[in-house]
């Protein structure tokens, strides 16, 4: 099988989020960019598939040349090869665009993403390379068993969860649950090694200005009242207060 | 011109999200200067009318059986077709785990752009400017959509109940189902317990609970609040509780009314998740807990004494009211 993993290059999850003085774009100075974390599901599911069943494992990125050492790190995790197309994407769907040209132009049977990414949360990608390609889309895949040419695919609902069936070619966007916290691979130092000779193809844009949103300004959240301490035997009067004064229960 | 809505149903009945889901579309409809009309699909045994309370004019009951079912490919690409008939500038569509499925194909669909994670009502209709969580619960940002057609998809809980009652007209439509990309094979519900995304209260513990046997005393409280349950990652990735449990940022993100941590230290992992709460009860055994930081109203002390004297102190609040 030849699987295709979506990867996004985002801040360390420990990381402060700080933006310029102007409010105009995030201040990238002083964090640590990591494998976006539900995309790591994803890559270890597409490595399992990998030694099951053979076939390649290709990591795709979108995004300028200072992403090149989180795209080796899944090199070194294990994928065969890497892809980073050369763009600064505004949005989703310029990045779905993308992804769907090169998807459309080497063929895959598989692509795994993770459910969103971390930075902008915007759930969008996956979906939206789905629906351009016109294939099957599982969302916060959370379970895959392959028997041929189908997939049966677990996947979280609001009122619990469900079982599905789809046929290859299809767009699974993972979560936690594709495998576990503790099936994740940490790079050892022979996949670094080798990591370093995997080929990483540099790939331009198709185009420059395909976006449809732009972010204008970002903030922080307002900051919290100081906090009223309670006693462990006022939790009458904490009801109260709840009722009273905040109003929730 | 319109406005449309996905009124997202859960075994024939309407969820809360699709109240608020539709008090957001009549907002931004009201807004446009133009109708909100709300899209139901498969059958529906709650009464249409209900969405007149939240400002919808008109409703459009696609009734083909085939809707019975959530599929994220025929549902989109049906409500592509109705947005086109109905000359829909704009769709909202919750951010339920069935909507972040289907509104990036209805975006692709109706070549509109899409938003998501709104937790406002539009900062202007045009050009269309939107506030969004980003990072995680970190931070905001204002997006603004270059296209003249619009999907937005708002966060659960983050925009409240807006009644505004006008008349409603129902329409049935037949528009046969497009091809389903998936088949259904089982579905497995969760029974007794409120749905995360949708709860207005959530009752949340950590390792401080020590051992999974001690959420009977978590789940009471819950259960006389009418609360979910929840856990932070640590529980989760000892499989104490289910991954579905989990909140924080690489869990699910909740905007409740009110969630009270219990034996949660309050990484910033955990904040990421929950900082869009409205009220956050923090009771932890160590003061210098970084959640205090982050609560409107802490106790320090023994979890195992103080969550018994609160379940007895919400009960008897309960009788009395």
């Amino acid at each position: 099988m030849k699987v295709l993993v979506c990867i996004s290059n985002v801040p360390d999850t420990t990381s402060k989020i700080q933006f310029t003085a102007d409010g105009s774009a995030f201040d990238p100075q002083g964090v640590q960019f990591v494998i976006n974390p539900y995309d790591e599901f994803s890559l270890t599911r597409a490595l399992w598939i990998k030694e099951q069943q053979g076939g390649t494992v290709t990591v795709v990125h979108v995004g300028p040349a200072s992403a090149e050492p989180t795209i080796r790190k899944a090199l070194a995790i294990g994928a065969d090869d890497a892809v980073r197309i050369d763009l600064d994407p505004m949005d989703g769907f310029s990045v779905a665009q993308e992804l769907s040209a090169l998807v459309r132009e080497q063929g895959f049977d598989l692509v795994l993403a993770g459910r969103e990414s971390i930075d902008y949360n915007g759930g969008q990608v996956p979906g939206m390379l789905a629906a351009l390609l016109g294939w099957p889309f599982v969302n916060g895949c959370v379970g895959m068993e392959i028997s041929g040419d189908k997939a049966e695919l677990t996947r979280e609902i609001d009122g619990g969860r469900e079982k599905l069936s789809a046929s290859f070619p299809m767009v699974v966007a993972g979560q936690k649950g594709l495998v576990e916290e503790k099936d994740l691979r940490i790079p050892n130092m022979r996949g670094i090694m080798t990591a370093r000779t995997k080929p990483l193809v540099v790939r331009p844009a198709q185009s420059s200005n395909a976006e449809r949103t732009r972010a204008m300004s970002f903030e922080k959240p307002i900051g919290k009242q100081a906090c009223v301490m309670l006693g462990p035997d006022e939790m009458g009067e904490l009801v109260r207060r709840l009722h009273e004064n905040a109003k929730v229960i | 011109m319109s406005v449309v809505v996905f009124a997202e149903t859960w075994e024939g009945r309407f969820k809360k999200a699709t109240f608020e889901a539709a008090g957001y579309a009549s907002a931004v409809a009201r807004e446009m200067g133009v109708e909100a009309i709300a899209l139901v699909f498969g059958p529906c045994s709650d009464d249409l009318s209900a969405l007149g309370r939240y400002g919808i004019s008109k409703a459009v009951h696609l009734s083909d059986s085939a809707y019975g079912r959530f599929e994220a490919h025929s549902f989109a690409k049906a409500m592509a077709s109705e947005a086109d008939r109905l000359g829909a500038g704009a769709a909202v569509i919750s951010g339920s785990f069935n909507g972040k499925s289907l509104a990036p194909l209805v975006s692709v669909f109706m070549e509109a752009a899409l938003i998501t994670q709104c937790v406002e009502l539009p900062v202007s209709v045009a050009p269309l400017r939107v506030k969004r969580g980003a990072f995680s619960g970190k931070g905001f940002s204002t997006f603004e959509s270059k296209s003249q057609k619009n999907v937005l998809s708002i966060v659960p809980n983050g925009i409240g109940l807006h009644e505004h009652p006008v008349s409603m007209a129902v329409e049935t439509s037949n528009l046969a189902s497009a091809e389903s990309k998936t088949e259904l094979i089982s579905l497995e519900r969760s029974t007794g317990t409120v749905a995360l995304p949708e709860a207005e209260i959530v009752v949340s513990g950590g390792r401080g609970l020590k051992a999974p046997e001690n959420w009977k005393m978590l789940e009471e409280l819950a259960g006389l609040l009418g609360a979910g349950t929840a856990c932070s990652k640590p529980v989760s990735d000892m499989h104490w509780r289910p991954h579905s449990e989990h909140v924080g940022q690489t869990g699910i993100a909740i905007n409740p009314n009110l969630y009270i941590a219990i034996g949660i230290s309050g990484a910033i992992q955990h904040l990421a998740g929950v900082s869009g709460s409205k009220t956050i009860v923090v009771i932890n055994s160590d003061a210098e807990a970084p959640f205090f930081k982050a609560a409107d109203y802490g106790v320090v002390g023994d979890a195992f004494e103080i969550v018994p004297k609160l379940t007895e102190a919400v009960r008897a609040f309960k009788t009395g009211h």
